[in-house]
C-alpha cells in the first residue's frame, strides 16, 4: 500500500529525533518558559504564591544592595578573567606550535588541569593559597615578598580565583591550537618576504586568521565567567567582605539558601540577558574584525604590504 | 638562542600547570608532622601509603564510589543511545522543520543553566526525585545539543551509499543506523563517551542542588563536605583529592588522541 508506507516515511525521522524533542521541552523550553512566569511571582518554596507583577525585578534594582554587590564582582572578575584567559591560552598555543619536540608532553601538561574535577581544583588550591604554609607564598618569599593570606584577603581574593580559574584553560588552549595549525604557512612566508618581522607577521597574519576562534572562545569565555559558582562556594563561600560573591551565587543562595524561587528566577533572567546582549555585541563587533577565510576569494591581499616598519618592537 | 627561549618558556609554564597537582600529591603522602613546615617540604622523608586508606575510612567514600559510578554509567550510556537516535535522525533524513530543529539544537547550548535550573528542580520535586539519582540520570536520555551536534557532523561524512546499499538489500533504517553506522562511528563516539564521564565524575553543582542525605551523596559532594569538618587533616584531602582524579586522568591518557582531535574538530568544549 503505497500511501501508508509514504505516511509512515513521514514519521519515522520524528521518531529519531523524539528524544531530543521531548527532553526539549521537558527539561529546557518548559523550565525557560516556567521561570520567566515565575519570575513574576513571590514564590515561596512552601506556602502562598503571590503574582507580583515586575515587583521582583523593581526590588533587584533598587532595594537589593546585594544585587549590585555582586553583578559587580561578576563584572570584575569577567573584566580580569575573560582577557587572561585568552591571553594564555593563545599564548600557550602559539608555543606549543612551534617546531618543538616533546610538544605531546607539553600540551598534556597544560591540559592536565582540565580533566579534573573543579571541587579537586579548589581543593588543591586552597592549599597552594595557604597563608602560612602555601607554595605560593613561599615561591614569593624567595625573591623577598611576604606573601597575603590569599583567600581571606578582600584585596586579593578576586585576584586569586582569576588565576585558580585560569588553571584549568585547557580545552580552549586545544582549540586555538587547531585554529593555528590551519593558518597556511604561505601566508607567513609572503609575508616575510615583504619584510614583515615576526611581531608583525602575529599581527597581520596570525591574529586575522585566528579571529573566528577568538570570537569563539571569547564567548564561551564570558558566559564561563557568568557562571563562575563552585570556586567561590569550596573556597570563600563569597567572602571575605563578599569579595568573590560571585553573581551565580547571589543566585543560587535566592534559591537554595532563602528559598526565593520567584526572585531568583528573576536573577536568572537578568543574568541571561546580559549574557545574550553580550555575546549579540561581540558578534557585531566582529563583523569589524572578524576575517573569514570565505571571503578571500582572491588571490589574498597581503595584508603585510606596508614595508618593514613594524618589526621595532 | 630562539629555540632556547621556546623550550625555556614550555618548561617553565608545564612547571606552572603542573606543580600544584604534584605538590597535591607529596602533601597527601606526607606524616602530619611534615605537613605545616615553612618552607614547604616538597618530597616527604617517610612516605604514608596508608594515607589513602586512612582518608578514605573518614566518610562513606565506599557508597560515595557506587553512587558516582552508577550515575556516570548509566548516564553515558543514556547519552550515547540518545544522541545516536537523534544524530542519524538530523543526518540522514529529510523532513519539514529539520533544518530549524536543528537550529534550535545549536541554539539551546547558549542557554546558561541557571536559567533553567529552578523550574528543573520543581519538575523533580514533583515526581518525588529529588534526594535519589533519577535527576542526574534521567535528563541524559534525552541527549544533549552538542554531543548531537558532534555525532551529526562525523554521521555526514559517511559516504551515503552505504545507507543506499543496504537499503537495496532490504535493510530498514534502523537496521542501517545499527548495523552499518554505528560501528563507523567507533572514534566519535569514544569522544562522546569520554566527555560525558568526564564531566559526570566531575559533576558538583548537579548533585549539590539534587542530593540531600549522605547516603546519596557523589564523591565530589564527599569531598567537598571536608570544607566544614573539624580536625581533618590535608594529608586526607589531598589524599581523596588524588584518588577521585585519577579515573579521569586515566580515562583521558586513554583517549587523549580522541580528545585532542575532538576538541579541535568543533572548536567547542564539552
Amino acid at each position: 500500500m503505497p500511501r501508508r508506507k509514504r505516511s509512515l516515511g513521514g514519521v519515522i525521522p520524528y521518531l529519531f529525533i523524539f528524544p531530543w524533542i521531548f527532553g526539549f521541552l521537558v527539561f529546557t523550553l518548559g523550565p525557560l518558559l516556567f521561570s520567566l512566569i515565575i519570575s513574576f511571582f513571590d514564590w515561596p518554596i512552601v506556602g502562598k504564591v503571590r503574582f507580583i507583577g515586575l515587583g521582583n525585578y523593581i526590588d533587584m534594582f533598587t532595594d537589593d544592595p546585594l544585587f549590585w554587590k555582586s553583578f559587580g564582582v561578576t563584572i570584575k572578575f569577567a573584566a580580569l578573567f575573560v582577557p587572561l584567559n585568552i591571553a594564555v591560552a593563545l599564548g600557550l598555543a602559539i608555543l606549543l606550535n612551534q617546531k618543538v619536540r616533546g610538544s605531546a608532553i607539553f600540551r598534556t601538561a597544560f591540559y592536565l588541569p582540565s580533566v579534573i574535577s573543579g571541587v579537586a581544583l579548589a581543593m588543591i588550591w586552597a592549599w597552594v593559597y595557604s597563608g602560612d604554609y602555601g607554595i605560593l607564598n613561599y615561591f614569593l618569599s624567595l625573591i623577598g615578598v611576604q606573601g597575603p593570606n590569599w583567600l581571606n584577603n578582600a584585596h586579593w581574593s578576586l585576584v586569586a580565583m582569576v588565576v585558580a580559574s585560569l588553571w584549568g584553560q585547557g580545552s580552549m588552549m586545544l582549540v586555538f591550537l587547531a585554529g593555528l595549525k590551519g593558518i597556511p604557512k604561505d601566508l607567513y612566508e609572503s609575508a616575510s618576504i615583504d619584510g614583515a618581522g615576526k611581531l608583525r607577521q602575529f599581527f597581520s597574519v596570525t591574529i586575522p586568521m585566528l579571529s573566528p576562534t577568538i570570537i569563539f572562545n571569547l564567548i564561551t569565555s564570558i558566559i564561563a565567567a557568568f557562571q563562575q559558582l563552585t570556586l567561590a562556594l569550596l573556597l570563600t563561600g563569597g567572602g571575605p567582605l563578599k569579595s568573590t560573591y560571585f553573581y551565580a551565587m547571589y543566585m543560587y543562595e535566592n534559591a537554595f539558601k532563602f528559598f526565593k524561587m520567584g526572585y531568583s528566577a528573576a536573577n536568572a533572567w537578568f543574568m541571561f540577558l546580559i549574557v545574550l546582549s553580550l555575546t549579540f555585541l561581540v558578534f557585531k563587533s566582529s563583523e569589524a574584525w572578524v576575517f573569514y577565510e570565505g571571503e578571500m576569494k582572491r588571490k589574498p591581499q597581503k595584508k603585510a604590504k606596508s614595508s618593514g616598519r613594524g618589526r621595532s618592537s | 638562542m630562539k629555540r632556547v627561549v621556546v623550550y625555556g618558556l614550555l618548561i617553565v609554564c608545564s612547571l606552572l600547570f603542573v606543580a600544584p597537582l604534584f605538590w597535591a600529591v607529596t602533601t597527601a603522602l606526607k606524616s602530619p608532622t611534615e605537613l605545616y613546615l615553612f618552607p614547604p617540604k616538597w618530597i616527604p622523608s617517610v612516605w604514608k601509603f596508608g594515607n589513602f586508606a586512612d582518608a578514605w575510612t573518614i566518610q562513606p567514600f565506599n557508597l560515595f564510589l557506587k553512587n558516582t559510578v552508577i550515575v556516570t554509567l548509566l548516564s553515558t550510556l543514556g547519552q550515547l543511545i540518545s544522541c545516536t537516535l537523534v544524530a542519524y535522525g538530523f543526518a540522514r533524513f529529510e523532513f519539514k522543520g529539520r533544518d530549524l530543529l536543528f537550529l534550535i539544537v545549536l541554539a539551546t547550548m547558549m542557554i546558561p543553566w541557571e536559567v533553567t535550573m529552578i523550574p528543573q528542580y520543581m519538575e523533580f520535586n514533583y515526581l518525588g526525585w529529588i534526594n535519589t539519582l533519577k535527576p542526574l540520570i534521567v535528563p541524559s536520555f534525552f541527549g544533549s545539543a552538542y554531543y548531537i551536534f558532534l555525532l551529526r557532523q562525523f554521521i555526514l561524512t559517511l559516504p551515503r551509499e552505504l545507507d543506499e546499499a543496504a537499503t537495496i538489500d532490504g535493510a530498514n533504517k534502523f537496521a542501517i543506523l545499527v548495523r552499518i553506522i554505528v560501528p563507523l562511528m567507533g572514534p566519535s563516539l569514544i569522544l562522546v563517551g569520554v566527555f560525558q564521564m568526564m564531566s559526570c565524575w566531575n559533576d558538583y553543582l548537579g548533585p549539590l542542588i539534587f542530593l540531600n542525605d549522605q547516603s546519596k551523596y557523589t564523591l565530589t559532594l564527599g569531598l567537598s563536605q571536608f570544607k566544614g569538618m573539624f580536625g581533618v587533616d590535608m594529608q586526607s584531602i589531598m589524599a581523596i583529592t588524588c584518588l577521585i582524579s585519577i579515573p579521569p586522568l586515566a580515562v583521558f591518557f586513554f583517549a587523549q588522541r580522541y580528545i585532542v582531535g575532538g576538541i579541535a574538530g568543533t572548536g567547542i568544549k564539552g
